[in-house]
């Protein structure tokens, strides 16, 4: 640590990013489940009721399609709601007013309105909580036009996304990882903003490609190192935004490496990691000496026993075990 | 209303040994959780198990239960093993779901408890099925459902008891009203706080009880027991309780001082219930020590048994996701066990 950096973890991030949102913009509230008296589910909004009072932490009942819509209406209606839903889990009793609402009021009203909202919540699995507490459901929302949908994997952008994303006149989801919530890192103090448009080059590479998100990245960037010791060089891009997708990096990408393993917490039907192959299908096929591969979960319902949920999920030895065979396989057999 | 009960001394005896149960059960896995051998989130019990004791005592072996997270006292006042219970809650193969569901997701068909639900609310249009079905392939069975009073605030509730109510259903709606949803007092929550009388709105019977108050509780149990077993549609029961314990293991409890919980302690339903047997000579100290034993050695020996399981192999990880057959309630446990089918072949060699 000097001036210019401070460590903090990403939940320290993710917190001074709302308390210097609420202090910003006075139109700026937040409003969920235990946001205030509690501390928040993941104690992300600890201590902003006692700093901002009641009026912008906003403790709500139990009821995530109710509080969701009011956060759409408030909206629309000139404030700057951050509508916190604990996990994307619960996100599935709101599913009707943010596909229905804020997704469409846009463009079916013809563009008379805009919904500059913000809703954060806890996604991913590795915590034994079990299925109906451990979806990833990114990729689903990435499925719907007219909302953005970010991913911070670093404390960086656990700090400035929010920013961004409440500066942008859409609704935006942002989707925090449970276990990247106590990671640690150095937050360079010059840095005050970041875009939400770019996938970020975290480690450059020649070899493979390993596009990924949340906490895809430390498992990548692990898998780097690893690989890196057997001669192995990879680039590993952070996607950060998961709709629109950043397809001219994701391409550039692939086109200095050739090869290219997407690794997703999500399933792999119909998902995130699906449209991304087929997009490099559609645009970069010949620059492919190999077929993508996906790292993912397996398609079941997170169990809760320690060593079935990490079978479940892409793990840093699956991440090796992939660019191996890719590598190997791109060689040619007689390699 | 303890004049409806006709007191008699096994009865008594048994009410104080199962809430006894629950309470020591908890503080054992309040220990294994911090010996790390109960991960996750797990919610205990303390404090309200009059309400888990008193409705399943009145329940009979066709009628169904769905609880919530919070579901470690219902599970084992309807039976369900303990040592079952705690094997699954240490994430092994030999636990009643194999420890895929762990604490917040217990199941067990042959006692009809449908489950450990961990998403607020989700528990009670399940219920309102169950009443449907039951209603025509099992006259007379009741499904009793149990839920925090946090769910009261979600569209599922107000779904789930007008359906019940147009429909005329056997449901028997237990509201645990513990005055907070995690943080949340029920002031903050409800414009209504006496939630009994929501059921109103729905034109549904109800009734409001003290729910420390052991004897009581049963006895509106019954009460409300007989009416739906009667014909004559649902029942609401709001039992007015509080949790002795932090939400869940990672609560620091900012939002209640320790005087409150204190205040709620000296009406502890376990300990006073006790002390008043023991007073009016409706248990010997010889009996309450048996009592006491015999509780300490089923958890020794869940305990044993729940340490000694097995962890199920990962190669069967992907089985129960689809199954080949339909499940019959009253089946073979063993035999649709291997009815499972093995959708994801594609998965299994995706890996490179
Ligand atoms: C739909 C949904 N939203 C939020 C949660 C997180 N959560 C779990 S328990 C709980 C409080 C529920 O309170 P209550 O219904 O009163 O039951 P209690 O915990 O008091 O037994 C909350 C908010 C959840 N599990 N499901
Ligand atoms: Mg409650």
């Amino acid at each position: 640590m000097n001036d210019r950096s401070v460590r903090m973890t990403y939940r320290e991030a993710c917190r001074q990013g709302i308390r210097a949102a609420l202090q910003a913009d006075p139109r700026c509230f937040v409003m969920g489940e235990d946001v205030g008296k509690y501390g928040g589910c993941y104690a992300v909004t600890k201590g902003l009721l006692e700093e901002f009072g009641s009026t912008r932490i906003l403790d709500t009942p139990l009821a995530e399609n109710g509080f969701t819509g009011a956060g759409i209406g408030a909206a629309v209606a000139g404030l700057r709601p951050i509508v916190e839903i604990m996990t994307c889990n619960f996100s599935l009793l709101a599913l009707d007013q943010i596909m229905n609402n804020a997704a469409t009021l846009s463009h079916m009203s013809g563009g008379q309105f805009s919904v500059p909202l913000v809703i954060r919540m806890a996604t991913g699995a590795g915590r034994q909580l079990a299925a109906q507490h451990s979806h990833s459901l990114e990729g689903w929302y990435a499925h719907i036009p007219g909302l953005k949908v970010l991913a911070p994997a670093t404390v960086e952008d656990a700090r400035h996304m929010l920013a961004a994303a409440l500066a942008d006149p859409n609704p935006v989801l942002i989707f925090e990882h449970i276990v990247l919530y106590n990671t640690e890192a150095e937050l360079d103090n010059t840095i005050t903003s970041v875009d939400i448009s770019q996938a970020r080059v975290q480690r450059s590479g020649t070899d493979v490609s390993l596009l990924t998100y949340g906490n895809g990245l430390p498992k990548c960037l692990a898998a780097a190192e690893i690989l890196a010791a057997a001669g192995i060089s990879c680039e590993v891009v952070d996607l950060r935004i998961l709709r629109p997708l950043d397809m001219a990096s994701i391409v550039a990408s692939v086109t200095r490496t050739h090869r290219c393993v997407i690794v997703d917490e999500g399933w792999k039907s119909g998902s995130l990691s699906a449209e991304i192959a087929a997009r490099l299908a559609e645009k970069a096929l010949y620059e492919l000496d190999a077929p993508v591969i996906r790292v993912c979960s397996r398609e079941i319902p997170v169990p809760y026993a320690a060593h079935l949920e990490q079978a479940t999920l892409p793990q840093t030895d699956d991440v090796v075990k992939a660019v191996q065979a890719l590598v190997k396989q791109a060689a040619g057999p007689d390699d | 209303m303890t004049d409806k009960i006709h007191l008699n001394r096994p009865q008594l005896q048994n009410l104080y040994a199962d809430m006894l149960r629950i309470r020591r059960f908890e503080a054992k896995c309040t220990e294994l959780y911090q010996a790390q051998k109960i991960r996750g989130f797990l919610h205990l019990y303390d404090g309200q198990e009059a309400v888990a004791v008193g409705v399943l005592a009145a329940l009979s072996a066709a009628d169904a239960v769905v609880a919530t997270y919070r579901e470690h006292g219902h599970a084992l006042a309807r039976g369900v093993p303990m040592k079952l219970l705690l094997a699954e809650m240490l994430g092994k193969v030999e636990g009643c779901c194999r420890g895929r569901g762990g604490s917040m997701h217990i199941f067990d068909r042959e006692r009809r408890f449908f489950g450990g639900n961990a998403i607020v609310g989700g528990g009670l249009p399940l219920a309102v099925g169950i009443a449907m079905a039951d209603k025509q392939l099992r006259p007379g069975a009741v499904t009793a459902c149990f839920f925090g009073e946090g769910a009261v605030a979600e569209g599922a509730f107000h779904e789930s008891m007008n359906l019940a109510a147009i429909w005329q259903l056997p449901v028997l709606f237990v509201c645990e009203n513990n005055l907070y949803a995690m943080g949340v007092p029920l002031a903050d929550a409800e414009s209504q706080t006496d939630i009994y009388r929501k059921a109103e709105a729905y034109r549904m019977a109800s009734l409001q009880v003290d729910a420390m108050q052991p004897l009581q509780m049963e006895a509106a149990a019954r009460q409300a027991l007989a009416h739906v077993r009667g014909g004559r549609g649902p029942f609401f029961l709001e039992c007015r309780t509080y949790r002795f314990r932090a939400h869940s293991m990672f609560d620091p409890q900012a939002y209640r001082t320790r005087e409150e919980v204190e205040q709620w302690q000296h009406q502890d339903p376990v300990q006073r219930l006790r002390n008043w047997m023991a007073s009016n000579h409706w248990m010997t100290a010889e009996e309450e020590t048996a009592i006491d034993t015999a509780i300490s050695t089923e958890i020794e020996a869940a305990v044993a048994f729940a340490e000694a399981g097995t962890l199920e192999p990962v190669a069967d990880l992907e089985r129960f996701v689809l199954m080949a057959t339909v499940v019959q309630e009253n089946a073979d446990v063993q035999e649709d066990v291997q009815g499972d089918v093995q959708e994801n072949a594609d998965q299994q060699e995706a890996s490179p």
